[in-house]
């Protein structure tokens, strides 16, 4: 059988997706890589970077507020998730499925909400995602280890051994994770031609999450929703990896000032917030 | 031994048929659920348990309780235990089957369950409480069944039991302890992240099953011909004002903490439970009777010429017991989840069907109940005829 080398990829990062090939992925990424740090990538699909051991990507998210707050309508990065990961529309707040969306400083950060200084960020939103935690509560506490953290930092679901038991989102302190109460795929009804037929729709009864889109990365592209806030030109978002010290990432942290939302709770979150 | 359950009078089998009713309704409320999802629950985003997760978490106080009765019994030779212990052992059975009907029909796909044995995750506190609560119910069907046997022929235990029983002391406290920490591990929800947890919810459990054991022992008396004895319930009311107080206490001490500390997301919480927040106060009539029926229920058991009136202990048990309930059953768990991460407030109803479903499981565990005490009492009647 004749496979091309981006037939390959591409096959490589879907099977990265369920976590069934995350070695093969994380080889093809960041070719090299696997041996400097093969402690790491050992047992991948399911395991957890080991203490001590550095590895050599660690996926991080920066939010540039300042610009974004400028972008007060556009929901560009929301509406390209939504339909890159067929996530429904939902309507009903108390069910709804997200994986970025905005909201405002006051919610995001409402033990860091000061009188004073903050009167610029007040009642502005700015889009908020999982934050790929380095020591993620909702993996700690899983009883099936469908969701578990990559080698890379992505903090990932296998929504086919999901239980629905939603312990993750008891344990989750960001409000980031979101469980189907109903069939995902009835809202689509009618509205079929929307559908992302290279993503999976979801089924009742599971929890999902953003993924930092591991299927576009292992292809070299950026996360959909980094794409389409560069296509706008606002750059508000800026996505690397936080272990190479020359990434654009790093750059950004190094210039500016950023916060995490709750640092006090020992998670270490990947997503920063320029402020 | 199972043909006792078959022998009963009218109201024995109009009893038996209003809880077969009962699991009917809500069985076809389950199947309602599992065709369209937990959605026709009240549950939300923001509060992702709800009345299932409180009513497991309630039961396995209940569950834990027996060993109140194990304890004297077996540790102390307390002899007017022993016609009792029994039926301590049979509720610690049917507790533990609704903890698992309440975990069961909470899970969003429940054909998945066996995921947990097929990849267990030391790592998650809901495998370490799968394992307390299966080999909880596993001993104590090997006790009280034996038990049970022995005592028809009027002969001593046989000895291979006595590890058992030994085993299932430290066991109970296992079951809640571990209940305790599926919610005081968890970052970021400040009413349950507090190392009192699982002391508090001991406290509570042998306040709550001991107090249903009284009733329960009180009814047995009045439809049957066994005596449970005066004595072994006076005692267990002691057990019961005891545990009432500490767990009172433990309660006082969290608000101490907060309110002392000033800190506001260690406030919340309480405050929407007691006062309501941000306008918001669904609950707090709810957590204001527990705290007044805590106050009567306490009052009663601690003054002995009113505990000793059979009235006054079935008012006694029954404020202790709801006000439990109300304080595990509901507060704790809904009040966890309020405020959610983003310091706003959702609220949470239960709906129709969710609760057709839980009423449907409580009359399972009083199905398995009345079975179980049936063929106690059949057995203790013999006993007490011969």
């Amino acid at each position: 059988m004749k496979a091309s080398r981006r037939e390959f990829l591409k096959l490589a990062g879907v099977s990265a997706l369920f976590g069934l090939g995350a070695n093969a992925a994380f080889e093809l990424l960041t070719p090299g890589a696997l041996e400097a740090s093969s402690e790491v990538a050992h047992g991948a699909a399911h395991g957890e970077a080991a203490e001590g051991v550095q590895a050599a990507t660690r996926w991080a998210m920066v939010i540039d507020v300042r610009k974004c707050i400028l972008q007060e309508d556009c929901q560009d990065c929301v509406l390209a998730c939504n339909s890159t990961h067929n996530i429904p529309t939902v309507g009903n707040p108390k069910e709804e499925i997200k994986w970025i969306w905005k909201d405002t400083f006051e919610h995001l950060f409402p033990d860091q909400h000061s009188q004073y200084v903050d009167e610029g960020l007040e009642g502005k939103a700015f889009p908020v995602m999982c934050n790929h935690c380095q020591y993620p509560p909702c993996v700690r506490v899983c009883p099936t280890k469908a969701t578990f953290k990559r080698p890379d930092g992505i903090v990932m679901m296998d929504m086919h051994r999901c239980i629905g038991c939603r312990f993750c989102m008891a344990a989750c302190p960001y409000g980031a994770r979101s469980f189907n109460w109903r069939d995902p795929r009835k809202y689509f009804e009618g509205k079929e031609a929307m559908l992302n037929p290279e993503q999976p729709t979801r089924t009742k009864g599971v929890v999902e999450k953003c993924t930092f889109c591991p299927e576009r990365l292992a292809k070299g592209l950026e996360p959909a929703c980094v794409e389409a806030c560069k296509k706008r030109k606002s750059d508000c978002l800026i996505f690397g990896n936080l272990n190479d010290p020359e990434s654009e990432v790093r750059k950004i942290l190094r210039k500016r000032t950023s916060i995490r939302r709750k640092p006090e709770l020992g998670t270490q979150p990947s997503v920063f917030f320029l402020v | 031994m199972i043909e006792r359950a078959l022998k009963g009078n009218e109201k024995y089998w109009g009893w038996v048929g209003l809880l077969l009713l009962l699991i009917g309704v809500g069985f076809a409320c389950y199947i309602y659920q599992l065709y369209n999802g937990l959605g026709i629950t009240g549950m939300s985003r923001d509060i992702s348990w709800g009345v299932y997760i409180a009513q497991f978490t309630y039961l396995v106080g209940v569950a834990a309780s027996a060993v109140m009765l194990v304890i004297p019994k077996y540790l102390h030779n307390y002899k007017k235990y022993t016609n009792v212990v029994i039926f301590g052992e049979f509720l610690a059975i049917a507790a533990v089957t609704m903890c698992m009907l309440f975990i069961i029909v909470d899970i969003g796909q429940p054909a998945r369950v066996l995921n947990v044995l097929l990849h267990p995750t030391p790592n998650s506190i809901l495998f370490w409480d799968m394992i307390v609560l299966n080999g909880y119910l596993i001993i104590n069907v090997i006790v009280g069944w034996n038990t049970l046997l022995a005592d028809k022929k009027d002969v001593p235990s046989p000895g291979w039991v006595k590890p058992f029983i030994y085993l299932s002391i430290p066991w109970a406290a296992s079951i809640h302890t571990v209940t305790a920490f599926l919610y005081a591990g968890l970052p970021g929800r400040h009413l349950w992240l507090t190392a009192i947890m699982a002391p508090r919810f001991l406290a509570s459990a042998f306040a709550s099953g001991p107090s249903l054991l009284i009733l329960l022992l009180l009814l047995v008396k009045s439809v049957s011909k066994f005596d449970p004895g005066k004595e072994a319930i006076q005692s267990l009311a002691k057990t019961v004002c005891y545990a009432m107080i500490i767990n009172v206490f433990f309660l006082c001490m969290e608000f101490f903490t907060a309110f002392y500390s000033n800190i506001p997301g260690h406030m919340y919480s309480l405050q929407y439970l007691f006062a309501g927040l941000h306008g918001h106060d669904r609950l707090v009539p709810w957590m204001w009777t527990s705290a007044f029926l805590a106050v009567v229920g306490i009052f009663i058991m601690l003054v002995p010429p009113l505990r000793k009136q059979t009235a006054y202990l079935v008012l006694g048990c029954a404020s202790i017991f709801l006000s439990t309930w109300i304080d595990k059953g509901v507060g704790l768990v809904i009040g966890g989840f309020i405020p959610n991460p983003f310091e706003t407030v959702t609220e949470y109803y239960p709906t129709f069907p969710e609760i057709a479903i839980s009423i449907a499981i409580w009359a399972i565990g009083a199905l398995v109940l009345t079975i179980l005490y049936k063929i106690a009492i059949s057995v203790r009647e013999e006993q007490q005829m011969a």
